[in-house]
């Protein structure tokens, strides 16, 4: 038996690298899943509140529109204000009680539906910052809502807050670990399974650690080199407070 | 030989909440026709050309589209506003095209014409506004000047039968000025019809076929420029010419 902390890691990695080697893939496929479904969700739900039905419009016509906005806005506020295990817990044991739709695309519909409510605020936010004018030299030559959103406010939106859209993604590479209440196999999960054995938590939750500072930082450098890109220099985005993980502060210097 | 009016505006009421904004402004604008309006900053100009283009609604009155009521919502809306385009101050261009694409999306959405149809307009629009060898530029790479003669082919491209000009030379720098008053002076040369909201009193004088005074959310004397800059009746019109002229 290895009797050194390091000999123990040396230990496990040969034993059980394999099992972190899937835990790692199956998170990677839930958060780059989750990441873009909950992007298009985000998407559909921001672009569907920034809809201001004119009071010419017919009563059924507004007042479904209104239903909607309320619906969404409940949506949004119920899954940012629950805990993503809770979420967990609740769709899987209640909404797929009865159906077996295996555990991965529970998973990925799980952090889908909570990412799209972020990513609707985010989008939200997005199309604020979009200066009015962008807006109206739309409507003055004609376009409609959905066409002034989708050909001239949203790509700008977008890229404004791509920085918080990355942040995200990295969120949802750590976050996926709550969804071994419900026993997907993904990276901690796998940590759990091997812990069991030799009951060495310590060493294998430090090489799970390891994995997944290593996979965030290597996805939060790739994601500064395309923002550099596309803002050129002098833009620096710093995500992340104490208080929120998900807190994202973008500085441009002049 | 009989007038063809295309815009008739009648009684104009509009509001922000309590304050009343404009007050029974009536006119009509004739096909072919310049009318410059001026007036002291909040007297309401950028919100009756806005109420024109429906960027924003009428309380009160009526404003006739050749004849007929303008539309209040969905496509018939568009297609008014594509008929009667609106020029801004701040050019609101589309930041997140060039400006070949500025012109021609509005052509291709709107008027549903084909893509390569609308782009050869488009750059015809940027040739006649000298705008051309910049179509391939994004706004944020020209300079002020550059970009509202961008904006004037943009609004060019959709074929309007008017064009409404919010003072489309106030943000700019003063030498340039010029090139954006020479394109707007061209195009009314042309026959275009326009509405120009605007401080430079000499192309009021010498471009329009009318000239509309507005003081305080009404029209406080209307006429042919020749009367309202040398024989001015109403006494707020000489003080604000006045105030104009000399300072
Ligand atoms: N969206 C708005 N809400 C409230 N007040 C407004 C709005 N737009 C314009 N106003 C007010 O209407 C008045 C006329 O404005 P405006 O039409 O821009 O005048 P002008 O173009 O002649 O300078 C101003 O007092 C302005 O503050
Ligand atoms: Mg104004």
């Amino acid at each position: 038996m290895p009797d050194s902390f390091w000999q123990w890691v040396v230990f496990i990695l040969n034993e059980y690298g394999g099992l972190f080697l899937t835990g790692l893939k199956n998170t990677m496929m839930i958060a780059v899943l989750s990441t873009v479904f909950g992007f298009l969700i985000g998407l559909l739900v921001a672009s569907l509140r920034s809809i201001k039905v004119s009071r010419h419009e017919g009563a059924v016509k507004r007042i479904c529109a209104k239903l909607l906005d309320i619906l969404l806005a409940v949506y949004v506020e119920v899954f940012r204000g629950t805990p993503m295990i809770v979420q967990a817990m609740v769709i899987y044991y209640g909404l797929f009680r009865n159906v077996d739709i295996g555990k991965m695309t529970a998973a990925v519909f799980i952090v889908s539906i909570n990412t799209g409510s972020y990513m609707a605020e985010i989008i939200r936010g997005g199309i604020l910052s979009v200066d009015k004018s962008q807006e109206e030299g739309a409507y003055s030559i004609g376009m409609t809502h959905s066409q002034a959103l989708r050909y001239v406010i949203l790509p700008q939106a977008i890229r404004n807050v791509m920085p918080s859209i990355g942040n995200e993604f990295v969120v949802n590479i750590k976050d996926s670990s709550v969804l071994s209440v419900i026993s997907v196999f993904e990276l901690f999960f796998a940590g759990k399974s091997a812990s069991g054995t030799y009951l060495r938590y310590f060493e294998v939750n430090f090489i799970i650690a390891v994995i997944y500072l290593i996979v965030t930082y290597t996805v939060t450098r790739g994601m500064r080199l395309i923002e550099k890109r596309l803002e050129g220099p002098g833009v620096v985005t710093i995500t992340g407070s104490q208080s929120d993980s998900r807190s994202v502060i973008t500085v441009r210097e002049d | 030989m009989a007038e063809e009016k295309i815009l008739e505006l009648s009684h104009i009421s509009k509001s922000f909440g309590d304050s009343v904004i404009l007050k029974d402004i009536s006119f009509d604008v004739e096909k072919g026709g310049v009318i410059s309006i001026i007036g002291s900053s909040g007297s309401g100009k950028s919100t009756l050309l806005r109420c024109i283009n429906r960027l924003e609604e009428i309380d009160g009155g009526e404003i006739l589209f050749r004849g007929s009521p303008i539309p209040v919502s969905g496509k018939a809306l568009s297609r008014y506003r594509a008929k009667v385009v609106m020029v801004f101050q701040q050019f609101n261009l589309f930041n997140n095209m060039d400006l070949l694409t500025n012109c021609s999306i509005g052509a291709v959405k709107v008027l549903g014409i084909s893509e390569a149809d609308a782009r050869r307009t488009a750059m015809e629009n940027l040739e006649k506004v000298g705008m051309a060898p910049f179509a391939r530029y994004r706004p944020a790479n020209i300079s002020g000047g550059q970009k509202q003669r961008a904006a004037i082919a943009r609004a060019l491209t959709m074929s309007p039968d008017v064009l409404l000009f919010d003072e489309p030379t106030s943000a700019l720098d003063p030498q340039m000025v010029g090139e954006v008053l020479s394109v707007m002076k061209d195009l009314a040369d042309s026959g275009l019809t326009m509405i120009v909201v605007t401080h430079e009193m000499a192309f009021a004088r010498d471009v329009s076929d009318e000239v509309i005074f507005m003081d305080g959310g009404v029209i406080e004397e209307a006429g042919s420029p020749h009367k309202i800059f040398s024989d001015p009746e109403k006494e707020r019109t000489r003080e604000f010419l006045s105030r104009f002229l000399n300072g």
